[in-house]
C-alpha cells in the first residue's frame, strides 16, 4: 500500500521538482459563478413542425436529456467547493445522479476502482483490507435515502432573499437509491470487538477527510456503497465505494472511503470541531449533531415564476433524518389556516417524499407555506422558533419553514422570514 | 469468552438492530489479512489525546518561516484569510466568550476562539495542508506550524517548542463550550 508521501514523491520528480518548492496561489473564485445560467445546448437539427412527418434520430450510446431541457447544478469552480441541485427543475423524489449536490472539501479524487480497498483495522480480531469485488459478494441491499449537507438553508436563515430559487435554498439536499453491503456484515467478516464505540472514517480525497461515527450507528444502519440508481457511484459522489449514514448530515458520509479504524473515543477531527459543530445563543455549541430535523420546501409555485390565475399544484419535497415523514401541512393564506397535501409516493424512512397541493389562485397576493412531520412528532418550525431556540449565528441543520409570495401580478418571490 | 463479536452479541440478546438482513451469513472468508506495517502507513491520525503523535519538535519561530513559506499565498502573512480560505488567527474581542450562536454579524471562528483541541490543528495540517500539496509537510515542520498558530492566537506563549508531550498538554480556550447533541425529534424545537 503506497503511501501519499511515496506518491507526490513520484509526481513532485515527473515535474521536476516544481510543486515542491513554490506553491502557486490558488485560483480565486468567480463571485458570479453560483449565478450563472445553465448552458444551452444548440438544437442538432431544425425541428419540424410536425414530428410525424419525417422519421426522427436514430438509437444512440447514451441516453440525453431533450434539447429543450435545460437543468444544472450550480458549480463555483473551487477545489473545496459545492454545486446545488435543482429542485425547482425536478418532480418526483429521485434525484438524476448527475444533478446529485456536491460538497468536496479538496475536489474530485480520480481513484483506480481495480487498486481501491477498504481497510478495517484497530479493535477487530481480523485487520482486513475489502476490494470493490470483495465487497461486492456479500448479501446486498438496495434503498432510498436522502443525502442533506448540514450547510444546506444557512444562507436562507440568516439572510434571506426574495430572489431566492429553491436550489440555492435546499440545493444542498438529493435523494438516490443506493446499493451496497450493510457495515454490519464487514464488521462481523472483521470480527469488531466489544470494547469498539467509536469508528474513524477515512476518505481517499487530497483532504483525506475524516469523521467520528458512533459504533451504534453503523450497526444499526450503516452501508458501504457503490451504486447510485442502478450504476456506479459518480465521482463526485464517491466513486468506486462510500460511506452512507442514512438520516445524518451529509459530511459524515465520507466519500472515497478507504479506511475505518474502530476505537473508543472519537478523535475530534476538523470536520467535527471546527466545522459541523452548532454554536448555540447561550455561548456553547453543539457536537456530534449527526440527525437531520424534518424539513420541507415548496418547489412549485417558487422564484421566478408568474402564474396566472386559476389551478396550480403546490407541489414539494419533505424529509426527516429520524423516520419518516408523518405529514405535510400547505397553508394558501399565510399560516392562517393549515391543510394536509398529498403524499404522492409512500414516505420511506430517511428518504423524500413528495407533496401536492391543488390551489386555485384568485389574483389575490399571499404567501404559500408548507410544514413537515415526522413519526417522531416533530414538526419543522417557523425561522422566528429557531432563532428563538439556537440563535441567529448558527448556519447548520437549518430547517425553517419556508414561504413563497405570491404578488398580484402572479410574481413568486422567496418568503424566508417565517 | 473475553471478547466476542458484534453479530454474536446480537444473537445472544435475540435481535439484531433495526433493518439487519437475516440473510447475513456467517465469515464470508473475504478481504485481505493486512499486515501492521502497511497498517501504520495510513494509520496516521492524532486523537484529542495525542496518543498518536509521532517524534518531532517545532518552534514557534520556525513555524513562521513555514508559514510564510507554505501558507501565507492562502491564509494571509497573519492568518487574517482570503476568502474563501479561512481566517486562522485572531481574537477579536467581540467574538471572546464564544458569542457565535447569538451573533447576527457572522463572527469568524479562528482557532484560538473556537477550535477545542490543539491537536486537531496538528491532525489537520499534516493530513490536508497544502491544499496543493497536502502531505508534503515533515512531522516537525507540522509541529512549528501548530506551535506557531498557537502562539499567533495567544494560547502558548511566542518562545514556545511543541513536540509530542508539550502539545498533549495545550489545552484550548473554550474546549468546555462544546456540548453533545441535545435533539431528540419530538414536538420540541432545540
Amino acid at each position: 500500500m503506497p503511501t501519499r508521501r511515496d506518491m507526490l514523491a513520484s509526481t513532485a520528480g515527473a515535474l521536476g521538482g516544481a510543486v515542491v518548492f513554490g506553491v502557486p496561489p490558488l485560483p480565486r473564485p468567480d463571485p458570479q459563478g453560483a449565478q450563472a445560467p445553465p448552458p444551452v445546448r444548440p438544437p442538432l437539427a431544425p425541428m419540424p413542425d410536425d414530428p410525424t412527418s419525417a422519421p426522427g434520430a436514430p438509437t444512440s450510446a447514451l441516453g440525453e436529456r431533450s434539447h429543450q431541457v435545460s437543468v444544472a447544478r450550480t458549480p463555483t469552480g473551487l477545489i473545496a467547493g459545492s454545486s446545488l441541485t435543482p429542485h425547482q427543475s425536478l418532480t418526483g423524489t429521485i434525484t438524476p445522479s448527475d444533478l446529485h449536490f456536491e460538497r468536496h472539501h479538496a475536489g474530485v479524487p480520480a481513484i483506480d476502482a481495480a487498486k481501491h480497498e477498504l481497510l478495517i483495522h484497530g479493535l477487530v480480531d481480523r485487520t482486513l483490507a475489502f476490494s470493490l469485488a470483495d465487497l461486492k459478494r456479500f448479501p446486498r441491499v438496495t434503498r432510498t435515502y436522502f443525502i442533506e449537507c448540514s450547510g444546506n438553508g444557512g444562507g436562507a436563515f440568516r439572510r434571506p432573499r426574495a430572489e431566492m430559487t429553491p436550489q440555492q435554498i435546499a440545493g444542498l439536499a438529493s435523494n438516490t437509491e443506493w446499493t451496497g453491503v450493510p457495515m454490519r456484515a464487514l464488521f462481523n467478516e472483521v470480527g469488531a470487538q466489544r470494547g469498539a464505540s467509536w469508528v474513524l472514517a477515512e476518505g481517499s480525497d487530497a483532504a483525506e477527510l475524516t469523521r467520528s461515527i458512533p459504533m451504534s450507528k453503523m450497526l444499526d444502519d450503516a452501508l458501504v456503497v457503490w451504486a447510485q440508481n442502478g450504476e456506479p457511484l459518480r465521482p463526485a459522489q464517491g466513486y468506486p465505494i462510500r460511506l452512507l449514514l442514512p438520516g445524518w448530515e451529509g459530511n459524515a458520509s465520507i466519500k472515497w472511503l478507504r479506511r475505518l479504524e474502530l476505537g473508543t473515543r472519537p478523535w475530534m477531527t476538523r470536520e467535527e470541531t471546527s466545522k459541523y459543530t452548532d454554536p448555540l445563543k447561550d455561548g456553547t455549541a453543539r457536537q456530534f449533531s449527526f440527525e437531520v430535523d424534518a424539513k420541507s420546501i415548496i418547489t412549485a409555485p417558487v422564484f421566478p415564476d408568474r402564474i396566472t390565475r386559476g389551478w396550480h399544484p403546490i407541489s414539494g419535497v419533505a424529509w426527516s433524518g429520524r423516520g419518516r415523514i408523518a405529514r405535510v401541512e400547505v397553508s394558501t393564506n399565510g399560516g392562517e389556516t393549515w391543510s394536509n397535501a398529498a403524499l404522492l409516493n409512500a414516505p420511506t424512512p430517511k428518504a423524500f417524499v413528495r407533496f401536492e397541493q391543488m390551489w386555485e389562485w384568485k389574483g389575490d397576493e399571499t404567501v404559500l407555506l408548507s410544514r413537515a412531520t415526522d413519526e417522531t412528532g416533530y414538526v419543522q418550525p417557523t425561522r422566528a422558533a429557531l432563532i428563538e431556540a439556537r440563535g441567529i449565528g448558527t448556519s447548520y441543520h437549518s430547517n425553517p419553514i419556508y414561504g413563497w409570495k405570491v404578488g398580484t401580478d402572479g410574481a413568486v418571490t422567496f418568503h424566508g422570514e417565517t | 469468552m473475553r471478547r466476542m463479536t458484534i453479530a454474536t452479541a446480537a444473537l445472544l440478546v435475540g435481535c439484531g438492530p433495526s433493518g439487519s438482513d437475516p440473510r447475513s451469513p456467517q465469515r464470508m472468508g473475504l478481504g485481505r489479512e493486512v499486515p501492521a506495517h502497511e497498517v501504520a502507513l495510513v494509520n496516521r491520525d492524532v486523537g484529542p489525546d495525542g496518543a498518536e503523535l509521532p517524534p518531532g519538535r517545532g518552534t514557534v519561530a520556525e513555524g513562521a518561516t513555514v508559514y510564510a513559506a507554505k501558507c501565507a499565498s492562502c491564509h494571509g502573512a497573519n492568518g487574517e484569510g482570503m476568502a474563501p480560505f479561512p481566517k486562522l488567527v485572531g481574537r477579536p474581542p467581540e467574538a471572546e466568550g464564544f458569542k457565535f450562536g447569538a451573533s447576527e454579524a457572522g463572527l469568524d471562528r479562528t482557532i484560538g476562539n473556537y477550535w477545542p483541541y490543539a491537536t486537531t490543528v496538528f491532525d489537520y495540517v499534516r493530513r490536508a495542508m497544502p491544499q496543493l500539496t497536502p502531505g508534503t509537510l515533515t512531522d516537525p515542520e507540522v509541529y512549528a506550524l501548530t506551535a506557531f498558530l498557537l502562539a499567533s492566537n495567544q494560547v502558548i506563549p511566542m518562545d514556545a517548542a511543541l513536540d509530542a508531550e508539550s502539545l498533549r498538554a495545550v489545552k484550548m480556550p473554550y474546549q468546555d463550550r462544546f456540548v453533545p447533541d441535545n435533539r431528540r425529534g419530538g414536538r420540541e424545537v432545540k
